[in-house]
């Protein structure tokens, strides 16, 4: 009768939006990209004061800013995390229209602020890099791509994405960014290892790899002596490299001391390539160490989840995210400690950078919403066996 | 391969044949296919995933291994980051051979300027004009206030004009610690000891470089911190280099010469007890070497050219006594033994004369030497030979630079007929056609008068003789020396004797060459080789006028004899008393004196 007199209760089917989210999303990765953003505030406020003095600015001008951006960045990066996959796609694919647009047009209207590579559009208030919306964005397009190309009669997306990759490789490198142009390429192989590539054809790209790198190192006598520079225990202490390694050293297991840290001073880039320096410097050790863990937990535990990923597209997508903020982040330190050859990379959520937290908040955003935990079938499974 | 098609015939004519789809039995196939292809990838895919993730955790590993291990190593040595921190700037003294200093480093500061931490740049540039009569405020203010960030403005500061600065109050202005060359006895020697300027500067310090003479040849030795602020001694005696340079700058006045210089060697130990070269400058201040812009000044007239060792003429008469003392040894000739020395004699076509066309008949030997007589020179030069001249001139050292240390050395390079005929034999027996330096000179005099061996000339404080290898025997060299000292006694030098110090010596008036070839008439090189005190030769001094003219009973006077003798008579009276040499009455001169008490 009630229902006759005053209507239908209105009926939601599922439960409701933030219930939902909370209870599917995984905790311990967000909470690891929201401790990572404390600690860039953190070193934030420590490298940047020197910087701001330089330019002439108030002396935390820049930990202001970065906490601004850094808010639109966690903004983003939840209601991206409360999106639907299928809707983070579609999304994702207008954005990897818009900004390889916005990257080929670079040329034309970009600005290289003084620094040789023409990477920005100025904004005024702020400068956006594209190539930092283009790299997520292309990394789920190239997985819908992959996975659609493992349907029976499905387009041959494998192929398409290789030529997509191919171009983006080729943009980024003549601005030139190659930091971005490998982490591209880097992302698109990962997935497609993922996807099943061949193993044979692994095995003969490493092999080939292996060949023409000796093949460059007996005959380029330039390439040779990198690699000698980079190999030799030494390390000329006047150098960016130097200066670091003696930050890390100074510092020990405990640090120097909170602002007390020296290497910011003479750092041209404490604040975004060097910030782990600083971070050994000032809390020694033992904040690397946590913040090299933070950085594990996002990636692994992704990884982990994504295994149980029954979506081809999901996994492959969620892999690509995951493994380029991974590659980043330990590029950015190993190069800090010589483990790798120097490369010009931020640390994600840590190093200073408007578009980069930005791209980053979206990117970690659309990662939380492929990890979300949803139905994967078990109960068919279990069922399917038991009819056997 | 077994293919399994998605409509399988079968099927399709049984649901035809009930009326249904038959799409509908192949989209099943293909879902079932589907589920079936997506198990098996998940599979895969977990296994790769599995590698990733063992990637990413043996990366994550290595990056904190790496990190605890650089955590755990010492920082390198701290360096600081202020250019020029590393630069030295000590330097050894120089002293002379008694140990009184000729050089030596002295605490001084240099200012410069951080302009953009000045507070009122206009002000400090009015001040420093004032107390700087050298700077111009206008200039400095254009610096102060333009986009430089460091300049420097003084390099030298004394402390009262350090004080001045310091009142001034601009913190923009600031003085850098570092050290200066002090030359305390000023123009003294200026040209052993050369000069030093400012290398590499920094804010903290500044090297100080050696730029000319022993600093330069030194320069080394005198920077090495290992050497512990050990002075370099030299051989110059200072008295007797300030006295020698008075009175060789006395006669050069008095004899109107445009240069002089003078070499006093140990004939024993090759040490070099003072040489002077004039027109001379004061090494705290030297003077700007002549560039490309002055190439129509003669580079030798500058103050800065050392005649004693750079300079190489043709020295003239003072090469007859290599020529007797070579045929005496080859006992060719003895002192005593009588050469024809009429004219006329022509040699290669050319005429041979001597001095004024005198014609001296039959002269022995010795008086060959005591009346410098060209034609005799001439043919004992060619009884000799032009193999073994040029072998006994190169066991002299005329053929190389001498080895002294000082940079300008080799620079001093003796200048030889390209070929060497009988001529150049006859006219390098009088020191014609064979250029080299007072140095050279001394060096060959040393080694033709101390017995007979070579010695080389040293600026360095030497222990003991030098037993270089023989030259001509111990006879020899005494017979020369006693053919020196009757040049003094009886010959061309009469002048030159020093009561008590049996000066001898040989005169050498030698015609200036012209630029462009041929000699000039009225312009000389002459020169004064001595040795004393003849009874037991010890020092070897030579004295070399550039273009003297004197007045001397009513005619123009250029020879040696009338120009570099009194010289050389005035400086020996005044040195050798400083070396410590006592007068010694000759015997000979005895007769005839009578000893009363006065």
């Amino acid at each position: 009768m009630t229902e006759m007199v005053y209507g239908t209760v209105p009926v939601q089917s599922g439960d409701p939006v933030l219930p939902r989210w909370w209870r599917t999303i995984d905790k311990w990765t967000m909470s690891c990209i929201l401790m990572l953003f404390g600690v860039g505030l953190l070193l934030g406020l420590a490298a940047s004061p020197p910087l701001a003095a330089k330019n002439g600015f108030e002396p935390f001008h820049y930990v202001q800013r970065q906490m601004f951006f850094g808010g639109l960045a966690m903004i983003a990066m939840l209601i991206t995390s409360m999106m639907q996959p299928s809707l983070v796609r579609r999304l994702a694919v207008m954005a990897f229209g818009v900004s390889l647009v916005a990257v080929m047009l670079l040329p034309f209207f970009g600005t290289d602020f003084g620094k040789g590579a023409v990477r920005w559009y100025s904004l005024g208030f702020a400068s956006l890099q594209p190539s930092e919306f283009l790299k997520p964005a292309f990394v789920v397009t190239a997985a819908w791509m992959m996975a659609a190309s493992q349907d029976l009669n499905g387009p041959p997306g494998k192929s398409i994405s290789f030529m997509f990759c191919t171009f983006i490789v080729v943009l980024l490198a003549l601005q030139p960014d190659f930091g971005q142009a490998c982490l591209v390429l880097f992302g698109w192989g990962v997935m497609w290892f993922v996807a099943g590539a061949p193993l044979g054809l692994l095995i003969c790209l490493a092999g080939v790899v292996v060949l023409a790198g000796a093949v460059a190192y007996n005959n380029s006598e330039h390439f040779a002596r990198r690699i000698d520079g980079f190999l030799s225990p030494d390390v000329d202490p006047t150098t960016q490299l130097g200066y670091a390694t003696n930050a890390i050293r100074e510092g020990g297991f405990f640090g120097v001391g909170v602002g007390e840290g020296q290497v910011k001073q003479s750092l041209p880039d404490a604040h975004t390539d060097f910030i782990i320096a600083v971070a050994a410097e000032e809390y020694g050790l033992f904040l690397v160490l946590v913040i090299i863990g933070l950085y594990a937990t996002i990636v692994i535990r992704s990884l982990y989840r994504l295994t149980r990923e029954r979506d081809p597209f999901i996994r492959l997508a969620g892999t690509g995210l995951a493994c380029t903020f991974g590659i980043q982040a330990m590029v950015n330190m190993g190069v800090a400690v010589r483990l790798l050859p120097a490369k010009g990379m931020t640390l994600p959520f840590v190093s200073y950078g408007g578009s980069s937290i930005i791209a980053g908040g979206i990117a970690v955003g659309m990662l939380l919403a492929f990890t979300r935990t949803r139905p994967q079938g078990e109960i068919g499974d279990i069922l399917l066996r038991r009819g056997h | 391969m077994i293919r399994t098609p998605l409509r399988p015939l079968a099927r399709i004519l049984k649901a035809r044949d009930r009326g249904e789809n038959p799409q509908a039995i192949e989209r099943e196939n293909l879902r079932l296919r589907h589920e079936n292809m997506r198990d098996q990838a998940r599979l895969r895919a977990e296994s790769r995933l599995f590698v990733l993730g063992v990637f990413f955790l043996g990366a994550f590993l290595a990056v904190g291994g790496r990190m605890g291990v650089l955590a755990n190593s010492d920082p390198l040595e701290p360096r600081s980051s202020v250019i020029g921190a590393d630069i030295l700037s000590t330097r050894a003294d120089i002293v002379d051979r008694r140990g009184r200093i000729l050089a030596k480093n002295l605490d001084t500061h240099s200012l410069y300027a951080q302009p953009h931490t000045m507070i009122d740049p206009e002000g400090a540039a009015q001040k420093l004009a004032q107390i700087f009569p050298d700077l111009d405020a206008d200039a400095l203010l254009e610096d102060f206030t333009g986009k430089r960030k460091f300049l420097w403005i003084k390099k030298k500061l004394s402390p009262e004009q350090k004080q001045a600065v310091h009142d001034i109050g601009e913190p923009g202005l600031l003085f850098g610690p570092r050290e200066m060359r002090l030359y305390p006895n000023g123009a003294i020697a200026a040209h052993v000891l050369g000069g030093a300027s400012f290398g590499r500067e920094g804010v903290s310090s500044a090297e100080v470089i050696g730029v000319a003479g022993v600093e330069k040849h030194f320069d080394d030795y005198l920077r090495d911190p290992a050497n512990g602020h050990k002075p370099l001694q030299l051989s110059l005696d200072l008295t007797v280099q300030a006295a020698a340079e008075e009175v060789l700058h006395g006669g050069m006045k008095i004899m109107n010469a445009k240069g002089a210089s003078s070499v006093l060697m140990d004939i024993h130990t090759g040490e070099i007890i003072s040489v002077v070269s004039l027109p001379d400058f004061d090494p705290n201040n030297r003077p700007r070497p002549l560039t490309a812009a002055d190439k129509d000044k003669d580079q030798s007239d500058s103050p800065l050219f050392n005649r004693a060792i750079q300079g190489v003429y043709e020295l003239g008469s003072t090469f007859k006594i290599f020529t007797a003392a070579q045929a005496v040894d080859l006992r060719l000739v003895n002192p005593s033994t009588v050469i024809e020395t009429k004219g006329p004699m022509k040699v290669g076509g050319r005429t041979i004369g001597e001095f004024q066309n005198k014609n001296y008949g039959p002269l022995s030997v010795e008086d060959i030497i005591v009346k410098s007589s060209n034609r005799g020179t001439g043919r004992l030069a060619l009884q000799i030979g032009v193999k073994r001249q040029k072998e006994f001139l190169d066991s002299l050292g005329f053929f190389q630079p001498t080895p002294i240390e000082m940079v300008e050395a080799s620079g001093g390079r003796p200048l030889l007929p390209a070929r060497w005929t009988d001529l150049s034999a006859v006219t390098i027996s009088y020191g014609h056609g064979l250029s080299s330096s007072p140095m050279h000179l001394a060096a060959g005099y040393a080694s033709l008068l101390n017995g007979g061996t070579r010695v080389e000339p040293t600026l360095l404080k030497q222990d003991g003789p030098q037993n270089g290898p023989r030259i001509v025997s111990p006879q020899t060299s005494q017979a020369a020396v006693k053919m020196l000292r009757k040049v003094v006694t009886d010959g061309t030098a009469s002048f030159g004797e020093v009561p008590g110090y049996q000066v001898g010596g040989k005169t050498g008036t030698a015609d200036k060459p012209k630029p462009r070839g041929g000699y000039y008439e009225d312009k000389v090189i002459a020169t004064f080789a001595t040795v004393f005190p003849a009874s037991d030769p010890k020092y070897v001094l030579i004295v070399t006028l550039d273009e003297p003219e004197i007045i001397g009973l009513g005619k123009k006077r250029r020879t040696a004899g009338w120009t570099a003798v009194p010289v050389t008579s005035q400086m020996i009276s005044r040195i050798a008393p400083l070396m410590g040499l006592r007068p010694v009455v000759e015997p000979a001169t005895l007769t005839g004196v009578t000893l009363t008490s006065q």
